[in-house]
């Protein structure tokens, strides 16, 4: 089950004509999917565009009901290698990630169905993952478009856009028989907005008759000569198609300004942006109107030559707004004015920024610089602000880095890794995508490098067997079943590798909301779930697994050292295993305050620090990390370290407990038990206890009282 | 509502800074909601990223008025990020969070009403300190003051807890009752009906946080850094006559040398006994006397001593552990830390890991250092007693320690005391010697032994650097500028476990000195 339940927003993929849709990007784009017909759709989880699977996932009742079969795809490659069926039939499929990296995953899939061509609409679904808020390189999509020959969406971020986007980019497809990329950034996949919805609608052409009478063409086949007619295919005929699509449709739309000597060019996702950095030059109002003329690409590729020089003919100048690098946009646009014999002056990456995001604030210099060279006397002034006080500030505001969650099981794994490092000396760790990421962060600090999602093991193979000290791999489930069984483990068994790999069991796709994996326990009906891990790394050919749960960290310690010691020649793998805490208490919550309203016997734990015996070195934080373990102010007068304290939100998973042991750290822990609905024994017990202990605790006290100065 | 130069009318932009978790995403929802409610066109938009595990978020929402829309017969055109400038009203749910928003340019003190909590969640840099490493929120309220259009300040962290309710709802009523928002006060209350979690708690945190924010919130509570315990005033007569000889001593030091004196004495009498106290006394004495005849009428070097002696001569032994846990007022402060309902049973279990080297410190002098010198001994009885967990709230367990604590009158006989007295000799002698000569270096002599503190490898570490500064008086009695030096070194140790900074610091020193 995903950390976030869309059961509720499900209910509005079910609006009909007319009806008005409210709700984030993500879910538009499903409501949109349906709209449209599609007839199949899967994808790989990863931020932003997690929900749309989340979704989907929550959706399957709506989709069977309309024919759509949905997989959560193994990998990004394997969505990608779905959309085959739109080669031969006319079925309309879609398919979804995280881009560049699963667009990274995915391109021989991409590339083989570019340069075969589609008959059904072929439509990605992709989360920019640029700019604030992204987790991995900044790159572009935008290459992967151009290389294959795909077409490229970036519609306005605005709901009815977004719809009307997915809606046309099936019909660019079927129309020029090529796949359709549209792209949608962070931002945008999160926005809340409405639309007016219309019907939902059955794929006209099912699965079934698909199957029931096979299409075969040698011409759709990767194997020359088809490769070589189908290059062919592609320039003359696929691209001017898509061309005249655009068009003819108007996807790209033209605002006419008064500032006629000038011009903004800008991708349809920035549009937003563009117009309230002109509003705030004092050139736009609020609801779009603009001084300047704007030419706002819907699609960036491929790029409709005849906009172009119908736009540029008699300005001045004109301003690219396209982010990220390279400028292929404005590479291609000089290329276009220079053929037409146009004089108008291209800038783009001259005024602003080559990397990076571009915010408002940064378009706001950039289009400001454009006014004040070619339109002086358009923008009004603005007052200059006050500089900040940045170094105070830097020193008053630290930086907050992820963490992992509280009572992760990942937190004592790494803290046992960190402990014998002490003991052992510095490990080179090949780390890897998921959330036992962040132990390359504080208070962990280790992982020597990333290579992308499962390829922990394989990031590690040049040290193999090098010496003195085994290298060491993290890798978790997620990435495990994603490529890491064959290419890390698979890998290692075959070129004999020597080193040590841990997989982080945490028995889901965690870092990515939760999903499940072929690992999962509980994966519903719809999968098969509980596929065994250690059986699938014995299959590949290893022999020393070993398997340890992480919140024994004496056991966890035990197996670390034997992996790092033994004699065992050829790949050691460790499956960590330890569920992940969010899911768990998602989980267990509910049915403990069941269970306590019912009146059944329940224990519930819960660490503390006792600040009398706490001196304030903070070890034990410098081990975990916790965000439920933090410090307070020292209540002795005579000390000034803040001590360390637990705070409400614990869920007393035990490490604090483990940390404090397997360190030697110092007394100050405590578990408290607390007891919901005692039994009559627990209550004579309790009574017992109380009135000895009371009576002790009292003759003690009695000493302090006779010397209180 | 702010109004652009050209008069057309603007949205109203407002940005929440939370972090990931606290519930951010459910506040952005409840606003939505509200203003569709209020004839506004809503948008909201976030960058969880990461972020979404315990980072630092960011959402941002525009409300734009339906009439003004529907006149001019067109859809407004919405950012989704926050500009440097144009933000209306900045919500953040911490008070870092707040700085953040303004380091990021957000606040702006024409235009820009903040609405922050003042608690803290500490950054893993700030709570991993080796001592004191938290950011000074006193500076930074004053900073948020001086920033912003008008700021609304008060611990909504204490007040959701109050009512064991969420942040969130106490923010929303913040909201409401700074009036930043067109919005009425029942449209606010219908969202929170609405989402039909935990209703009555969530609209009682409202409508008191409502209630504060009216009052405009408060910045004294604020501006006040987190409550540090106040050493308590030296009274005339002790409680218990016969201590009164005590107190009298107590009352002849210099006055600002008293308080601390004072706590001194308690302390001691709490760890061993009234005898103890008195040696307390005598040692503090002599610190003071030295300084009347060096001091140019200030009292810090005592001062200093009279802190740092009343830790060091109360170092945590076994002892003084399984005391501090087999007390009445500790299992209150469990029951209420845990928040335990009144006749709630709590069991207590304790982590205890003594190695051979707390063996042997508890045992009387003569034996512990046998057991030391018996290495296959102290390991074998090491394995025996490592990683214990013990059921406080039970009789054996509780047994165990209170015996445990018992030793307390045996306690100069034993291995541990002996050592530790020794040390602390040494190091008095050490300021005796200094104080004529060297002053100021004396102070920060006095001050290193905030460095000793911990248990097991802990105090090890301690005692190794503070030893390491110690090797270094006489070179640095030696130069002018050595009690800078000593306050460097002491930084140094606390910069990093490993020693690294202070091993540098020292290298340094060499070469300078050589």
């Amino acid at each position: 089950m995903a950390e976030r339940s869309f059961a509720k927003q499900v209910d509005s993929l079910r609006l009909g004509a007319g009806e008005e849709f409210r709700g984030e990007g993500i879910l538009a784009v499903t409501k949109a999917l349906l709209q449209s017909g599609v007839a199949y759709v899967g994808g790989y989880q990863g931020a932003p565009i997690s929900h749309l699977m989340d979704v989907l996932a929550d959706a399957e009742e709506v989709l069977a009901e309309l024919g759509v079969h949905f997989e959560a795809s193994a990998s990004e490659a394997t969505a990608a290698a779905m959309l085959a069926a739109s080669i031969n039939y006319p079925l309309r499929g879609a398919v979804t990630w995280k881009s560049t990296v699963g667009t990274n995953v995915a391109s021989d899939a991409l590339a083989n169905l570019a340069s075969a061509g589609v008959q059904g609409g072929a439509l990605i679904i992709l989360g920019e993952d640029y700019g604030e808020g992204a987790s991995i390189m900044q790159e572009r999509t935008h290459a992967f478009a151009m290389k294959s020959q795909m077409w490229l969406l970036d519609p306005r971020p605005h709901l009815p856009e977004i719809v009307r986007a997915v809606e046309q980019g099936f019909e660019l497809s079927e129309a020029s028989h090529t796949p359709v990329m549209l792209m949608l950034r962070i931002r945008a996949c999160h926005v809340y907005g409405r639309f007016v919805a219309s019907d939902n609608r059955r794929p006209p052409f099912s699965r079934a008759e698909a199957l029931a009478a096979p299409q075969r063409d040698y011409g759709r086949i990767i194997l020359p000569p088809s490769t070589y007619a189908q290059e062919r295919e592609k320039i003359e005929q696929r691209f001017p198609a898509a061309e005249r699509f655009v068009a003819e449709r108007r996807l790209n739309e033209t605002i006419d300004g008064d500032a006629g000597e000038i011009g903004i060019v800008l991708q349809g996702g920035l549009y937003n942006s563009v117009l309230r950095a002109l509003e705030l030059l004092g050139c736009a109002d609020a609801f779009g109107s603009s001084r300047v003329p704007l030419y706002v690409l819907n699609v960036t590729y491929p790029l409709v030559p005849e906009e172009w020089v119908r736009f540029c003919t008699g300005k001045r100048a004109v301003l690219v707004v396209e982010e990220g690098q390279p400028e292929f946009i404005e590479q291609a646009a000089n290329q276009i004015l220079r053929r037409n014999d146009l004089s108008a002056r291209l800038l783009g990456k001259e005024l602003l920024p080559m990397s990076g995001e571009y915010t408002v604030e940064v378009l706001r210099k950039g289009i400001s610089a454009l006014l004040e060279r070619w339109a002086p006397g358009l923008a009004v002034a603005t007052a200059p602000r006050r500089p900040l006080p940045a170094e105070r500030l830097a020193a008053l505001v630290p930086p907050r880095p992820s963490g992992l969650c509280t009572g992760c099981p990942e937190r004592p794994l790494f803290a046992a890794m960190k402990l014998l490092q002490r003991q052992t000396g510095p490990w080179h760790i090949s780390a890897d995508i998921g959330c036992h990421s962040f132990a390359t962060l504080p208070p962990f600090n280790m992982g020597n490098s990333i290579m992308g999602y499962g390829l922990g093991p394989a990031g590690a193979s040049a040290l193999s067997s090098a010496g003195p000290r085994r290298a060491l791999a993290v890798m978790g489930d997620g990435g495990f079943w994603h490529n890491g069984l064959t290419s890390g483990i698979g890998n290692a068994v075959f070129n004999r590798h020597d080193d040590v790999t841990i997989i982080v069991d945490n028995n889901y796709s965690a870092a990515t909301g939760g999903q499940d994996i072929p690992s999962s326990r509980g994966a519903g009906v719809r999968r098969q779930g509980n596929n065994s891990i250690v059986a699938a790394v014995r299959g590949v050919g290893v022999r020393w697994v070993r398997r340890t749960r992480t919140y024994d960290m004496q056991g966890t310690l035990a197996v670390l050292r034997e992996a790092l010691s033994t004699k065992d020649a050829g790949p050691k793998v460790i499956v960590a295993e330890g569920e992940c805490q969010l899911n768990r208490q998602r989980r267990i919550r509910p049915l403990t305050r069941q269970a306590i309203q019912k009146g059944e016997r329940v224990v519930q734990e819960r660490f503390g620090v006792d600040p009398d015996a706490c001196t304030g070195d903070h070890s034990c934080i410098r081990l975990s990390g916790c965000p439920s373990l933090t410090i307070r102010p020292n209540p002795d007068p005579l000390r000034s370290d803040p001590v360390a304290h637990v705070d409400h939100s614990c869920v007393g998973c035990g490490v604090c407990g483990e940390v404090a042991h397997a360190a030697v750290l110092c007394p100050s822990f405590y578990r408290a038990e607390l007891l919901f609905n005692p039994t009559r024994r627990d209550r004579l017990l309790a009574w017992l206890r109380r009135t000895v202990i009371g009576f002790l605790q009292r003759r003690r006290a009695r000493r302090l009282l006779r010397y209180a100065v | 509502m702010a109004q652009s130069t050209a008069g057309s009318v603007r949205p109203i932009t407002l940005t929440i800074a939370a972090l990931g978790g606290q519930g951010g995403g459910v506040l952005a929802d409840w606003l939505v909601e509200i203003a569709e409610a209020e004839g506004y066109l809503a948008q909201s938009t976030s960058v969880p990223g990461v972020a979404q595990r315990t980072g630092a978020t960011i959402y941002y929402l525009e409300f734009f008025p339906q009439a003004a829309a529907q006149s001019a017969g067109r859809e407004p055109v919405m950012a989704l990020m926050p500009v440097p400038g144009d933000v209306d009203c900045v919500v953040a749910s911490e008070l870092v969070e707040a700085g953040r928003a303004l380091q990021r340019g957000l606040i702006d003190p024409a235009r820009t009403t903040v609405i922050a909590s003042t608690h803290r969640a500490y950054s893993i840099a700030e709570k991993s300190a080796l001592g004191q490493g938290t950011a000074d929120p006193a500076a930074l309220t004053e900073l948020l003051r001086q920033q912003s259009k008008r700021l609304v300040l008060f611990d909504m962290d204490a007040l959701a807890e109050r009512h064991r309710s969420v942040i969130s709802s106490v923010i929303l009523g913040a909201l409401c009752g700074s009036g930043v928002l067109p919005f009425r006060r029942h449209a606010f209350e219908a969202a929170v009906r609405a989402s039909g979690i935990a209703v009555e708690t969530n609209l009682a945190a409202f409508a008191d946080a409502c209630e504060v924010a009216t009052r405009g919130g408060s910045i004294s509570e604020a501006a006040a850094a987190p409550a540090q315990s106040v050493l308590p005033p030296v009274p005339e007569r002790a409680v218990s006559p016969h201590l009164q000889p005590l107190l009298e001593a107590v009352r002849r030091l210099p006055p600002p040398v008293q308080p601390l004196a004072l706590a001194g004495v308690r302390r001691m009498i709490d760890y061993q006994d009234a005898d103890y106290a008195g040696l307390y006394l005598r040692r503090l004495e002599s610190i003071v006397a030295l300084e009347a005849a060096h001091g140019e009428e200030a009292w810090t070097l005592s001062e200093h001593v009279a802190r740092a002696l009343a830790l060091w001569m109360t170092f945590e032994d076994t002892i003084r552990v399984a005391d501090l846990k087999t007390r009445s007022a500790r299992l209150e402060r469990v029951r209420a830390d845990v928040r335990a309902a009144p006749e709630q049973i709590v069991g207590i279990t304790e982590f205890l890991s003594p190695r051979a080297q707390e063996i042997a410190d508890t045992l009387p002098a003569a034996l512990g250092s046998r057991l030391q010198r018996a290495p296959r001994l102290a390991d074998w009885l090491a394995r025996r007693v490592r990683g214990r967990r013990i059921r406080s709230n039970r009789l054996g367990g509780f047994l165990l320690l209170y015996t445990l604590a018992g030793l307390r009158r045996w306690r100069r006989g034993t291995l541990r005391y002996r050592q530790e007295n020794a040390r602390i000799e040494s190091w008095l002698q050490a300021l005796q010697r200094l104080t004529p000569r060297n002053r100021p270096l004396a102070i920060e002599l006095a001050r290193a032994q905030r460095l000793i503190k911990g248990y097991g490898d802990t105090h090890e570490r301690g005692w190794r650097h503070f030893s390491a500064l110690f090797a270094q008086l006489e070179r640095l009695g030696a130069r002018p500028d050595g009690a800078a030096l000593m306050a460097r070194l002491h930084t140094a140790a606390l910069a990093d476990e490993e020693g690294a900074a202070l091993a540098r610091e020292l290298a340094a020193l060499q070469a300078s000195t050589a």
